[in-house]
C-alpha cells in the first residue's frame, strides 16, 4: 500500500542542511496500523508531511514514497491534489485549530464529500450525518449545524476523524490525535480508529509519543530517534523485546504502572479491584 | 435571579459601554448625514449677507457664518460629503489592501514583492500625495479619495497579512488542502470568513482617520471643492472671524472630533468583541 525508501528530508541551515529524517524506510500494507513513535523533534510528524506531499517549501526530500507504485515526492501538485483526501486522510493533534471555527460541523464534513464525489447538498448531507454517527458523536442530528466552539475537545476530534473519512481514504494518518484529549476520551478515539481499521479495511498509521496508545492500536511500529529509524518490527516484539537502547530507555522512562499495561516482564498481575470504583 | 445574574453578565462583555457609544455615535453621523440629503434647516449654500455672522440660535440653531449661510445646514451637508469621501477611500484602501494582504499570506513569492510595494507607499504621506495629485488632476472628491485611498493600502495590507498567516498555520488550512483545495479556494472558504472580523474593525478605525485626513484636506483647499460644504472648509473660513465669531469654528471641530471618536470606540468595542481569544472562551 504505503512503502517509504530511503526517505531523507533536510532543512536549510545557517551551518548546512539539517537532516531532520535521515534514510528512513518503513511499509505499510492494507488493513495493518503502523505506530510511529519517538520524542519531539524525531522527525515523525515529517515523515507523515512528506507523505501526503505537504512538506514545507524550503525542505529538501530524498528517496521514495510509494503509494501503491506512485512515486508521491515526484508527482505534481495537480497529481497531489487527487491522492491527498482520495487517498490520504489526515487527523490532527489539536482538535482546537483542525475545525474552522466558521463553518458548522456538517458543513466541513459535506465540502469534503462534494468535492470528490457528484453528490447533491442534500446527499451529502445524509452521508455527513452516517459518518457522525459512525464516529459515535452524541446526538448527531443536532451536532451536523454545531460549530466548533459549541462542542467539546473530543467531539471535535471525532468531527475531525468523520472529515477525514468522507473522503474515502485507503491509508488514515493519525498525528498525535489524543495527545490534546483526556484520557477517557483518548480510549474511546482509539475505539473508533481500531474500528475503522477492522471494518473498513483502511490502513492507518499513527503517530505518538505514547508507546500506551502504540501498543493497544497498532500492529508494526516504527521507533524514531534524532530522524532515524532505530527499530522497527511487530508492536508487541519491539516493546516486550527491544533491541535498541532507545526503545528500551522509553520503555523504562514509562511509570510502573503503564509499563506493566505493555505486558512486559514487569508486569505485576492483574490490577486490584476497587470495591465500588471502575467499570 | 439567575435572569438577572445572566443580565449583569452580557452587560459585562468586553467592550460593551465603548461598543455602545461608539455605535450611537456613529448611527447619529450617518442619520445626521442621510438626512441632509432630503432636508436641512435651509440651503447649505444659500447666502443672507444681511443675516452674516448671528450667532446661534440668534438664526437657525447655530448661527450663520460670513456670508449668512446657516451653519447648522452646512453641518449637517458637510458630515455627508466628509463621510462619501472617507467611505470611498476606505473601501478603495479595504478591498486593494485586503487582497494584497491575503495574496502575500497565501504566496510567499507574493509576500516579498507586495509589502515592499506597501512599504513605499506608506512612505507617502497622505497629505502630500494629495498635492501632487491636487496639482495633476485638480482639487476635488476623487483626488481626495485616490490620495486617502492608496495611504489605506499598505495599511490594510499588513492587518490582513498578519491576520492571513495565522489562519494558514491552522490544520484546518491543512485538512482543506488534503481535501484537494487549491490556494484560492482556501483563501476564499477558509481564510476570508476567518479574518472578517479583523477587517471591519480596521474598516471603522480607518474611517475615522479618513475623515480627520479628509478634513485636512479640504481645510487646505484639496477637497470638494465650494459651495460642497465640507467640515474642514468651515474650519479653515472660521479662521479668519476666531475672535468675533467662535461658534463658525466651534461647530466643525465638535463635529470632527465626535465622528473620529465615534469611530474609534466602535472600532475598539468590535476589536474586544471579536477578539478571537475571548470569543474562543466563552
Amino acid at each position: 500500500m504505503l512503502a517509504i525508501r530511503n526517505l531523507s528530508i533536510a532543512f536549510p541551515g545557517p551551518d548546512g542542511p539539517v537532516r531532520v529524517v535521515d534514510d528512513v524506510s518503513v511499509a505499510v500494507q492494507r488493513g495493518e496500523s503502523l505506530g510511529i513513535v519517538g520524542e519531539s523533534g524525531s522527525g515523525k510528524s515529517m515523515l507523515s508531511l512528506a507523505t501526503i506531499g505537504l512538506l514545507p517549501k524550503s525542505a529538501r526530500a530524498a528517496g521514495e514514497i510509494l503509494l501503491e507504485g506512485r512515486d508521491i515526492l515526484a508527482a505534481s501538485e495537480r497529481e497531489l491534489r487527487g491522492i491527498r483526501g482520495r487517498r490520504i486522510g489526515m487527523i490532527f493533534q489539536e482538535p482546537m485549530t483542525a475545525l474552522n471555527p466558521a463553518m458548522t460541523a456538517g458543513q466541513q464534513i459535506a465540502e469534503g464529500i462534494r468535492l470528490h464525489r457528484a453528490v447533491g447538498r442534500a446527499e451529502a448531507r445524509a452521508e455527513a450525518l452516517r459518518l457522525l454517527d459512525r464516529v459515535r458523536i452524541p446526538d448527531p442530528a443536532r451536532r451536523i449545524d454545531s460549530y466548533p466552539h459549541e462542542m467539546s475537545g473530543g467531539q471535535r476530534q471525532r468531527v475531525g476523524i468523520a472529515i477525514a473519512l468522507a473522503l474515502k481514504p485507503d491509508l488514515l494518518i493519525a498525528d498525535e490525535p489524543t495527545t490534546a484529549l483526556d484520557v477517557t476520551v483518548q480510549k474511546e478515539i482509539l475505539d473508533i480508529l481500531d474500528e475503522l481499521v477492522a471494518d473498513l479495511g483502511l490502513s492507518l498509521i499513527l503517530i505518538s509519543h505514547d508507546l500506551g496508545v502504540i501498543a493497544r492500536s497498532t500492529d508494526r511500529t516504527l521507533v524514531m530517534c534524532r530522524g532515524r529509524a532505530v527499530e522497527e518490527g511487530p508492536t508487541e516484539a519491539v516493546l516486550r523485546r527491544p533491541t535498541a537502547q532507545y526503545t528500551r530507555d522509553l520503555i523504562a522512562a514509562l511509570p510502573r504502572r503503564a509499563r506493566a499495561g505493555l505486558g512486559g516482564e514487569t508486569a505485576g498481575g492483574e490490577p486490584r479491584r476497587v470495591a465500588g470504583g471502575g467499570r | 435571579m439567575t435572569v438577572l445574574a445572566l443580565r449583569a453578565r452580557r452587560a459585562w462583555r468586553p467592550g460593551s459601554v465603548t461598543l455602545l457609544v461608539g455605535g450611537v455615535l456613529t448611527a447619529f453621523l450617518v442619520a445626521v448625514a442621510l438626512t441632509s440629503l432630503v432636508w436641512t434647516p435651509e440651503d447649505p449654500a444659500r447666502m443672507r449677507i444681511l443675516q452674516k455672522l448671528k450667532g446661534p440660535l440668534v438664526s437657525g440653531l447655530l448661527g450663520t457664518d460670513h456670508l449668512g449661510r446657516d451653519v447648522a445646514s452646512m453641518l449637517m451637508r458637510g458630515a455627508f460629503n466628509s463621510l462619501t469621501v472617507a467611505f470611498a477611500a476606505v473601501a478603495v484602501g479595504a478591498v486593494l489592501g485586503t487582497l494584497a494582504g491575503v495574496a502575500a499570506a497565501a504566496r510567499a513569492g507574493f509576500d516579498a514583492v507586495l509589502m515592499r510595494i506597501c512599504d513605499a507607499l506608506f512612505a507617502l504621506p497622505p497629505i502630500l500625495s494629495a498635492i501632487m495629485l491636487g496639482a495633476l488632476l485638480g482639487p476635488g472628491a476623487l483626488t481626495a479619495i485616490i490620495a486617502i485611498g492608496v495611504f489605506m493600502i499598505p495599511v490594510f495590507a499588513r492587518v490582513t497579512r498578519g491576520a492571513a498567516l495565522q489562519i494558514w498555520a491552522r490544520d484546518y488550512i491543512m485538512a482543506a488542502r488534503m481535501a484537494g483545495k487549491g490556494t484560492a479556494r482556501i483563501t476564499l472558504e477558509h481564510v476570508l470568513p476567518n479574518i472578517a472580523g479583523q477587517i471591519i474593525v480596521q474598516v471603522t478605525i480607518q474611517l475615522a482617520m479618513a475623515i480627520l485626513t479628509e478634513a485636512g484636506l479640504s481645510f487646505l483647499g484639496l477637497g470638494l471643492p465650494p459651495p460642497a460644504p465640507t467640515w474642514g472648509r468651515m474650519l479653515a473660513e472660521a479662521q479668519t472671524y476666531l475672535l468675533q465669531a467662535p461658534h463658525l469654528a466651534l461647530a466643525p471641530g465638535l463635529a470632527i472630533a465626535a465622528a473620529v471618536l465615534g469611530l474609534n470606540l466602535l472600532g475598539d468595542g468590535l476589536a474586544a468583541r471579536l477578539d478571537p481569544r475571548r470569543r474562543q472562551a466563552s
